[in-house]
């Protein structure tokens, strides 16, 4: 039951690590809290199922789904953050959460605003090993997580944008100073994140077997939650922080009701802002002068 | 007037203590993303109070603000740890922490929500907004208002000229969830029923938004706003189906051309209120 519990705890947490990291590529290199993020997965759920039920295999399924949130990202890098680039983070905060709204209302309006159903026969058995029972489907979700985070690690910490990603985390102006090319890295930056939220969309609509518009909302929000945890500008905090909050919010679920969990997890977030701001996996507390 | 048009006013009204709760955080320069939770609170306190207490209206309101009011300065001390979006981040936190709270409060209903309220009329509401918005109007005429500017604009350099921050960055967060309590209780009288989902994340949105779209620099934006976010809806009826994604549209330009909300001080001395300040 416990072992059972983990499993189910780690699934949902491998998702969250996909968007939280979507969200803290963003916030860790420009600074700014991207909230069209949590309709970009949906968008990328809509679009995966739809592929799907269409008679495409997995992978194509999934690439439609990257393209989309990809695509979409990166307008609202043009649409919603040069102009205000400039401004307050309140500003891009709110034309991002614009973009959103229009999201969801096209959404809305192409697919109806009922869940769009994933046939059963799309599901999958279910695999036994004594008292455990994983769905092939579970494993497909985290073993595309895992390669997934071993892409974008071996990008962030091996190839030339990646350095230069790094370069601007730690230090956005003296990156510049440096030569490394602020336009195109904020592409970089933004292509990315919706890289790992298109991703983050199939999965979570083939692991629920379902998606509804609404979605994003609810699901964005626990991973901010999760990056705040992991540490904001910390990638790889993300890593640790998802599956715990997944773990706790099952084990929660299992032992509490499952409304305690949101009380849990948000008070989590809240115990690491004020005790921890650099995340459980942040370095020197001195990495935060210009955050906090 | 129709009572189609009387619940559009009255939604105005509501609508706009809760931005006036967002402004007065936002004047120390502090964003809050939670203030939906402080309504909430007072909309649960305040109905509680009349349906099982017997409490009078406009008591059980003043209690309800009161209560919010204290729930905000104990938020509001840890807040001074955090700026910017790390702050917008933990009240956003708290504020889905008390929608949750309230999922599971079994005495006001939980997931059930809860009802019972007696209706208040709409000039009762206005009465509150009304006084309300003079009150800010008045205040930010005042030494105190300058010093909340002061901090808003440098906090070091207020502190250097002995302005005391901390008390006023933890008063500001005091008043505005009280102000945002008042708007709840009225919200729970207007409606009649109250559910934990009408105080989560998208109504602390909605209420940052008729903030900045209204214009975050003085009170009056706020009342501007407010009518803005509720008629906007209605006059873009038209647009059917596309009547959202219009308005986000509408939303991000506006941001992009005025990033300081339609109406500023400026605005505001042209059209004749108010004299040079």
């Amino acid at each position: 039951m416990l072992l059972q519990q983990l499993i189910n705890g780690l699934t949902l947490g491998a998702v969250y690590t996909l968007i939280a990291l979507s969200f803290s590529l963003v916030m860790g290199i420009l600074g700014i809290l991207n909230i069209a993020i949590a309709e970009l997965f949906m968008l990328a759920g809509f679009i995966g199922i739809t592929a799907l039920m269409a008679g495409l295999p997995f992978p194509l399924a999934l690439a439609a789904g990257i393209a989309g949130a990809t695509v979409a990202s990166v307008v609202i890098k043009f649409v919603a953050y040069d102009p205000v680039r400039s401004s307050p983070v309140i500003t891009p905060l709110l034309t991002t959460l614009g973009c959103s709204i229009i999201i969801q209302n096209v959404v809305v309006n192409y697919w109806g605003s009922n869940p769009l159903q994933l046939p059963f026969e799309f599901l999958g058995e279910r695999l036994r090993y004594g008292p455990i029972s994983i769905g092939s489907m579970q494993i497909l979700v985290m073993a595309t997580s895992v390669a997934s985070v071993a892409v974008l690690g071996f990008m962030i910490q091996r190839t030339r944008i990646g350095r230069g990603l790094r370069a601007a985390a730690e230090n956005r102006d003296v990156a510049r100073l440096l030569g490394v090319s602020a336009e195109r890295l904020t592409i970089v930056a933004f292509a990315l994140s919706g890289v790992l939220a298109g991703i983050a969309g199939v999965l979570i609509g083939m692991h629920y077997a379902a998606i509804t518009p609404y979605v994003g909302v609810e699901t964005g929000l626990k991973a901010i939650a999760v990056m705040v945890v992991g540490g904001v500008t910390r990638i790889w905090g993300a890593l640790l922080a998802g599956p715990l909050i997944g773990i706790i919010e099952v084990m929660t679920i299992a032992h509490g009701g499952s409304q305690i969990r949101d009380l849990v997890v948000y008070g989590l977030m809240i115990l690491i802002l004020l005790i921890r701001p650099q995340g459980l996996l942040g370095g020197r507390s001195s990495d935060t002068g210009q955050r906090v | 007037m129709s009572t189609y048009f009387a619940g559009l006013l009255a939604d105005i009204g509501i609508l706009t203590l809760g931005a006036l709760s967002v402004y007065i955080i936002l004047s120390t320069g502090q964003l809050s993303l939670g203030n939906a939770g402080f309504m909430g609170i007072g909309a649960y306190s305040a109905s509680w109070l009349t349906v099982e207490a017997g409490v009078p209206m406009t008591l059980a309101v003043v209690i309800a603000a009161a209560v919010s009011g204290v729930v905000g300065v104990i938020v509001g001390f840890p807040a001074l740890r955090l700026k910017g979006i790390y702050l917008a981040m933990a009240t956003l936190g708290f504020g889905e922490m008390v929608r949750s709270f309230f999922l599971n409060f079994g005495p006001t209903g939980g997931a059930a929500g809860y009802h019972g309220m007696q209706i208040i009329s709409v000039g009762y509401i206005w009465a509150w907004t009304g006084g309300l918005v003079v009150l800010v109007m008045v205040l930010e005429r005042s030494r105190l208002w300058l010093g909340l500017r002061a901090v808003h604009d440098d906090e070091t350099a207020a502190e250097l000229i002995g302005l005391d921050a901390v008390a006023l960055k933890v008063g500001a967060f005091g008043f505005g969830a009280a102000m945002a309590g008042i708007s709840g209780a009225l919200f729970a009288h207007h409606h009649l029923y109250i559910e934990p989902s009408n105080f989560g994340f998208q109504h602390s949105i909605e209420l940052v938004l008729a903030v900045i779209l209204g214009g975050s620099t003085i009170a009056p934006g706020s009342i501007f706003g407010a009518g803005l976010l509720i008629l906007l809806p209605e006059y873009l009826r038209f647009l059917a189906d596309w009547r959202l994604a219009a308005f986000g549209t509408l939303l991000i330009v506006i941001l992009i051309v005025r990033r300081q909300g339609i109406l500023d001080r400026q605005l505001y001395r042209l059209i004749g209120f108010g004299r040079a300040s």
